[in-house]
This record gives C-alpha cells, structure tokens and sequence, in this order.
C-alpha cells in the first residue's frame, strides 16, 4: 500500500529531515511509527499526504509513484488516505454528522448516499446518537472518535493517525486502538505515528523507528526484523 | 438517488484492498489512474449532481455569512454602492444632458440680415429661392416690422423703439441647415454671406459645438471615474476576501487534507465575492434612483425654465439589470484575486 525508495528530504534550510528510508506497508497491516521529536516521523507522513515532496527516491502509495503528480491530483491522492490528528481538526461550526460527511462532499457523492455513509461511520466509532451535536460539546475522546470516522468514512486504503492517543487516557486509548486493529483486519493500512512508548508495548505490531531521519529499526515491538 | 451506481462503487472498493502490491508495475503507473479509481467511486452523474450541489451550497453558504455578520456587510455593500452609485448617476444625468442637446440640434440655424434698403418683396423672393437648395431644410422670413414687433415683446425697451424715428431693425431670413456638421455649416455660411443684398451671416450653433464638447469631456471623465472605482471596488472585495479567508483558515486546512479540490476550496470565496459585488450594485441602483427622485423636481422645473419638452429620465431598465451583474463581476474578480494570492499560503501541517 506504502512503498518508500531511498526516500530522503532535505530542507530548503539544509536540514535532512529524512536520510534514505525505505519501507513497505502492505494493505490490512497495522504499523507503528515512532522516534523523538525532529526524527522524522512528521515529514514521512507529509510525504504521504504531499504536503513535501521528496528530495530524492521515491515514494509509492497504492503503486502509483507521488513524483509523477501534479499539485492537481493531491486532493485526488488524499481522498484514498484517512488522516486522524492528535487535535483532531473538527471544525465547531457545524455539527458532528457535518464533519464526518464533508470528505463525501468533496468526492462528489450523491446526497442519500452520503447520509448512510456517515452513519456507518458513525455507528461504528458508537457516536451514532450524536450526529446533530456540535463536536465542541463531545468530551476528547469522542472528539477524536469523529475524527477517525471521518478518516474512514470514504473507505480509503490507507489511514494515517498523527499522535491519536496523545491526549487520552490509557482506556480511551484503547478504545481508539481497537478501531484502528478492526479497519486493518478488513484490509486497511494503518500507519500510526505516536512516541507512546506504553502504547506501542502493548501491542505486538509492527514498528518502524526513526532517529535523525533515519530508519534505524524495522520489525515487531521485541525487535525481531520484519521481512526487507 | 441512484442506487445503481453506489453499489457499482461498493463493489470495487471490496477488490481493492485485496490487490496486492506488483512491484513490476511501479513505473508504468500514471496519476491518470488516481482519476479513475476515483470515476469508479462515483459515478459522472452523481459528480455532477454533486457539483451542482455544492455551487447551490456556496451560494446559500456565501448569503448565509452575509446575513450572519450583518452590520459589517452592510458597511461593505454600502461602500461598493457608493462608489459605482457616484459614475451611474452622473451616467443618468449625462445621458439627460445629451438627449435635450439632441432637442436643440434641430433648432441650429444661421440668421442672414439683410441689406436695410430691399424690399419685403425681394426678402421673401430670397428665402424662396434658398429654401430646397443643398444643406437648406426651410427658410423662415422676419420682416422688419415683425422683428421690431418680437424685440419690442421680449426686450422691454418698447419705449426706446418708439422714440427712435426710424426702424432700426434689418429684414432677417432664418435659415435651418439640414446638418449641424461644422464643415457644412461653414461652407454654408459662406455661400449665403456672397450672395447679393446680404448683410451679414450669423452662425448660432457655436454654443451647441461648445456644450457637445462639454458633454464629450464629460463622458471622458465618467469612464475615468468608473475605472477607477471599479478598481476600487475590486480592492475592497479583495481584502474582504482575504479576511474571510482568513477567519476560515481552519475549515481550508480541514478541506485540503481530506482532498477538497482548488475549485471546490475556492468556490465559497467566489460566491462571497459575487453576493457582495451583486448587493453593492443593487444599492447603487437605488442611491440612484433615490438621488434621481429628490433632484427630478427641481431639474425638470429648470428644463422646462429653458422651454425643453424633455424631462428628467432615469435609469434604462436595462441598466437596473446590468449595474448589479457588472457589479457581480467586479467582486468576482476580486474574490479571484484573493483566493489565488492567499490560499495558497494556507497548507496543512502537523
């Protein structure tokens, strides 16, 4: 689903954000990404979402090479990733079904359409009786739960999360992780970058580690090496 | 709506996270292929229909804002207003200006006195012979006891006349030149001023020439006017714009990352624009017409102080349509400009 060649990104300022990485994610795997601070793990996934290009090497998503887009076909790309946030980027001025249904607005589907969908997506993060609500309203945790149900309402490949338990406790991160196992049991590639070390030791997943940019560990949580 | 084309898409999403990765076809790939997976999600006809939806949106969206921040609204409609209110009404009134002048173009003629001694005869076998000749319409004769009649009536000096001993007034053929072309005119008081028992020619029309030049400034200093403050209402929609974008910078951010198009980002910011454009263009239309009622009295009471049938007339029904539209267009334009300079500052990050 994700393929990184020899990806390195250096900075207009001469910074080397990332040195050389390279990785594959298959569809249905659920990967942490983890490292301090400044090791990188931001700029991997603006590389995913395009929000940086690459400076060299190659990134593949859906075996489609990111260097062969225009700026045009971002929004296109970004409609097959779902992107949770630690802040979670609702926006309060509308309310929660609003929220969920704005990436089906955007891809253009049918009206009825998007009312099923977003209950789906709903009802599967068990906010299904808040729809009407304003997001403001909803505690953290549900907050981010709207989130992810608007990273999977259009059933994207692959979902990104960005620090998703950063702000919960360790019940409601579970919570959230369970979500996250069940869309890569149906076959979603799941990349979660955290430096939750706790969270990532409670789960036995796949885990790529960053330091200065580059890719210094690939395997399980024990240290096995996942297959090259 | 359409169900058949849902469950299309339903099917090709199950197939899709089954395909594994074939390392061979990397190079081959094209971002073509991005459009048309996505083509298989949504059908063309619910993009549409979806597109549609969303123009509809904008444009309850961009009425909605307006009316949500009412007061501010207003001062920005008012200040369109204003400016494409102040070229319109001079417009109207220019164009009132021009249709009276139109009036006296037919009343352009040249006076020939005559020689003192002729004959009322000889007067009127004259104005005969010229009448039907080239660039002549009619002749009209005043003979001197009629001139001496009219001066008496209009002047007031009545009693003056009546001390002199003689009258002192020439015969007088008014002569109505079928052009009010200067060439022509010249050319025509040349001929009629060498012609036998002539006195002297006068041309009457160098007060119409005068003001038909007035009126051409006057013209040129309206679409000057104009295009100046059309540039203004463009910079006001420009800024206005740039606030909205903005105070909105987070819902842009939100869009951009769960894929919304440039279109689609800046499509509120456009209908924004236009409202506000449209809005502004129909409160000109009424300041006009407003400022056109209160000024009509006292014109029309000067107009006809200069015994013109015309009275004031107001805008063309036409232009109650086009000021609006033109108006639109502006803070379309605007709306434009900022759009492409700021949203593209705005990207998202995490």
């Amino acid at each position: 689903m994700i393929q990184f060649d020899r990806v390195s990104k250096r900075y207009p300022n001469g910074k080397d954000a990332l040195s050389k990485v390279g990785f594959t994610l298959p569809a249905g795997q659920l990967t942490f990404l983890t490292g301090h601070s400044g090791a990188g793990k931001s700029t991997l996934l603006k590389l995913i979402m395009m929000i940086e290009r690459p400076t060299q090497g190659q990134v593949l998503i859906d075996n489609q090479n990111l260097n062969g887009f225009s700026n045009r076909h971002i929004p296109l790309l970004r409609r097959k990733i779902g992107m949770v946030h630690q802040n979670h980027q609702l926006l309060f001025d509308r309310s929660v079904f609003d929220n969920v249904a704005l990436p089906l607005i955007i891809a253009g589907y049918a009206r009825a359409d998007i009312g099923k969908r977003v209950r789906a997506a709903l009802d599967k993060v068990g906010l299904l009786d808040k729809e009407k609500l304003n997001p403001i309203m909803l505690s953290g945790g549900e907050q981010q739960r709207v989130g992810i149900a608007r990273a999977v309402v259009n059933k994207p490949p692959l979902l990104l999360a960005d620090e998703p338990t950063g702000n919960l406790d360790p019940a409601l991160s579970e919570e959230i992780m369970d979500l996250f196992k069940d869309f890569a049991r149906v076959g979603v590639a799941v990349l979660i970058a955290t430096h939750d070390l706790s969270l990532i030791a409670r789960y036995n997943h796949r885990l790529l580690t960053l330091r200065e940019g580059r890719l210094i560990h690939d395997g399980d949580e024990s240290g096995e090496a996942h297959g090259a | 709506m359409a169900p058949n084309n849902t469950n299309k898409g339903k099917g090709n999403r199950g197939t899709r996270s089954a395909t594994p990765i074939k390392p061979g076809r990397q190079k081959a790939e094209r971002p073509r292929r991005v459009a048309g997976a996505h083509s298989a999600q949504t059908s063309l006809k619910d993009r549409f229909i979806s597109w549609r939806q969303h123009h509809l949106d904008s444009l309850r969206d961009a009425l909605q804002r307006l009316n949500a921040a009412r007061a501010s609204s207003a001062m920005t409609i008012l200040v369109i207003a204003i400016a494409l209110a102040l070229p319109a009404g001079l417009a109207v009134l220019l164009d009132n200006a021009r249709a009276i002048t139109r009036g006296w173009d037919g009343n352009a003629h040249l006076s020939v006195f005559l020689d003192m001694d002729i004959s009322e005869a000889r007067q009127r076998a004259l104005a005969e012979e010229w009448q039907g000749t080239e660039n002549i319409t009619r002749t009209e004769v005043i003979t001197r006891a009629q001139a001496l009649a009219e001066f008496k009536a209009l002047s007031g000096f009545g009693d003056v006349l009546e001390a002199l001993p003689d009258n002192p007034l020439p015969p007088l053929i008014v002569v109505f030149p079928d052009s009010t072309d200067p060439v022509t005119l010249r050319a025509l008081e040349n001929r009629l001023g060498e012609a036998d028992d002539v006195d002297l020619v006068q041309l009457d029309v160098e007060w119409v020439r005068r003001l038909h030049a007035l009126i051409e400034l006057g013209e040129r200093l309206i679409s000057a006017l104009t295009l100046a403050l059309a540039a203004a209402v463009v910079l006001v929609m420009v800024n206005t714009i740039r606030l909205a974008i903005e105070s909105r910078r987070e819902e842009i951010v939100v869009v951009k990352i769960v894929g919304g198009t440039d279109g689609f980002v800046r499509r509120p910011f456009l209908y924004t624009g236009f409202c506000f454009g449209f809005a502004g263009g129909l409160t000109a239309v009424i300041l006009v017409q407003v400022a056109l009622w209160w000024l009509g009295g006292p014109i029309n009471e000067l107009l006809s102080l200069y015994s013109s049938e015309q009275s004031l007339t107001s805008m063309a029904a036409s232009s109650l349509v086009i000021l609006p539209l033109f108006s639109g267009v502006l803070g379309l334009l605007g709306a434009w400009l900022a759009v492409g300079r700021h949203l593209g500052d705005i990207e998202p990050n995490f």
